[in-house]
């Protein structure tokens, strides 16, 4: 039950410092000592001077930083796509586990469902809501997102220690006790390991859905037409602002995780 | 006063009947356990124990004959919560700590918070982990949690406890002081007490009775009183009477081996 010290932290960050400073290092040796061309791939530091400008300007409210207002609508994409497809994928489940025919019969689609291509209906989305329309990246977000979250859901909810249930069972435990009590409790690991799948997939498919069209300032966008007009730091900027959400994204729910199941966290933490 | 706790009659049970995977689980069961007993029930695997145990936790029903516990229908002793049950793995609920583990099954028949904590913890009293109860299950030793889940089945001061080799994952030593708690345990609750068991000195260490049962189909073959003294304790093993009696089971175990 020992809380690591801070100090204890921040040593164990020190490995992973010294990879990212050695990558970015040999990043930018190389690309000055090869002579690669500034469309192939940029320097990270005319990719790290172009993000600090936007940032400027979007502290200094000189103006409006157009990649910061992108991020801020992809970042509203990715999040409501992730709350709908995960809320609905968790209540699905939840009902289905209800009744076990439904469930079972349901999971073979889900599973096929998964491994389908979803951001290939990403025009179809702009059809049905409008290209310019939010709505439309938040529904590819939401169907990418839904089927592993009903598919770990369910597994979390049905598997079950054989002899837990005997136990309810023998406590005359109501169904909706046992469900209470002891299905859903023991999913909780399964849902979060769908949750920081989903809070990765929903970023990437915010961002790929964007490229299929979208207004001008949201991500994808944003990459896409810079790309286009030579501007390669800036549309790299883009890219680092995503992986930037996508991380932050991550680690949300990882900290959500790690505050709703403290028994999992310490029992790992002490493996 | 002796009254009968369990009263089995001809118990059949037959898994999926009728079909190819059909099992005869029990054959022409006979039993009688008097209130205060301790009996074991010991055979090779598959014959049928762990059956016989969840026939009389009424967590299935025999195929035919009759069985009673407590002078009721398993179902009714059931709902009136005659007994608690102890598997081979403690079967803890790894997001509850210990007092809320214990409290789990008071809790489901809706006992008041506080009677539920003075409840939980005489019964953590009872198995000595009196200051345990706000530690996690994975923070305990497997005895520990083994334990544990012989508070929680006591919980409800039940009067029959039903164990399915509940110390067979734990190291021998351990095992032999876990005996000994039961017994003190059993002494001080008047609890009775069916144990399923695959070792044969355990079983003779702790009953009054042993049954000895054969597989496919599963049957009680014999049944072999134990006539050392109590209170039994680690000596008692070094008797002459206890090694006499562990070959006479063994002896019968072989013959029913041979038989099938
Ligand atoms: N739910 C079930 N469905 C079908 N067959 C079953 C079921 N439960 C038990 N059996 C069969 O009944 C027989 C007796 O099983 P049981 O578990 O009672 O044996 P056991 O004596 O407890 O064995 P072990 O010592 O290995 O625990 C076995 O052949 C088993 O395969
Ligand atoms: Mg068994």
């Amino acid at each position: 039950m020992k809380r690591k010290s801070f100090r204890s932290r921040l040593q164990r960050l020190v490995p992973t410092l010294l990879v990212a400073i050695i990558f970015l290092g040999a990043w930018e040796l190389g690309v000055h000592l090869l002579g690669i061309r500034e469309f192939i791939l940029p320097p990270p530091s005319s990719i790290l001077s172009e993000f600090s400008e936007e940032l400027q300007i979007f502290i200094g409210a000189s103006g409006e930083s157009i990649l910061f207002s992108a991020a801020r609508a992809t970042l509203w994409s990715a999040v409501g796509g992730f709350v709908i497809g995960c809320g609905a994928g968790i209540l699905t489940a939840l009902v289905t586990s209800r009744w076990t025919i439904i469930s079972e019969a349901t999971m073979p689609f889900a599973i096929a469902a998964n491994s389908v291509p979803i951001i290939a209906f990403a025009p179809i989305m702009n059809n049905w809501f409008g290209i310019t329309n939010p709505a439309s990246k938040m529904a590819i977000v939401a169907i990418i997102v839904f089927f592993p979250a009903m598919i770990n859901t369910v597994r979390g909810l049905t598997l079950v220690d054989p002899g837990q249930l005997e136990l309810m069972e023998s406590w005359a435990a109501s169904p909706a006790r046992v469900l209470r009590t002891l299905r859903i409790p023991n999913a909780l690991p399964f849902i979060f390991s769908a949750l920081r799948v989903a809070s990765s997939l929903s970023v990437i498919g915010a961002v790929v859905s964007e490229f299929f069209g979208g207004p001008r300032a949201t991500l994808g966008v944003y990459i896409t037409q810079e790309a286009s007009g030579f501007n390669f730091a800036s549309a790299w900027s883009a890219i680092l602002m995503a992986s930037l959400i996508g991380i932050t994204f991550y680690l949300v729910v990882l900290l959500l995780e790690r505050w709703l199941m403290p028994w999992h966290h310490s029992m790992s933490d002490s493996g | 006063m002796t009254t009968k706790v369990i009263e089995a009659r001809e118990i059949n049970k037959v898994f999926n009947p009728g079909r190819e995977e059909q099992v005869i689980a029990l054959q022409d069961i006979d039993l009688s356990v008097t209130s205060g007993e301790f009996v074991s029930l010991i055979g090779p695997s598959g014959c049928g124990k762990s059956t016989l145990l969840r026939l009389i936790a009424d967590l299935i029903e025999p195929s035919t004959g009759e069985l009673q516990v407590n002078g009721k229908s398993p179902h009714q002793a059931r709902i009136d919560r005659d007994y608690g049950m102890v598997f081979q793995a403690a079967t803890l609920l790894e997001w509850r700590n210990v007092r809320k583990n214990i409290e789990l099954p008071l809790e489901i028949h809706g006992f008041a918070r506080q009677e539920r904590q003075e409840k939980a913890q005489a019964a953590l009293e009872l198995v000595e982990l009196g200051s345990f109860g706000d530690h996690w299950p994975w923070q305990l030793s497997g005895g520990m949690q083994q334990r544990v889940a012989i508070a929680r089945a006591l919980v409800f001061q039940p009067s029959l406890l039903l164990m399915d080799e509940p110390f067979g994952a734990l190291d021998e030593f351990t095992r032999e002081r876990m005996n000994m708690e039961l017994l003190r345990i059993w002494r001080e609750t008047d609890t009775t007490i069916l144990f399923v068991t695959h070792s044969i000195a355990e079983a003779i260490f702790l009953s009054s009775r042993v049954i000895v049962m054969s597989p496919r189909p599963g049957r009680i073959t014999s049944v072999v009183d134990i006539d050392l003294p109590r209170p039994r304790a680690f000596e008692t093993r070094a008797r002459p009477r206890f090694h006499a009696l562990v070959a006479e089971v063994r002896e019968v175990l072989r013959d029913a081996h041979v038989l099938e």
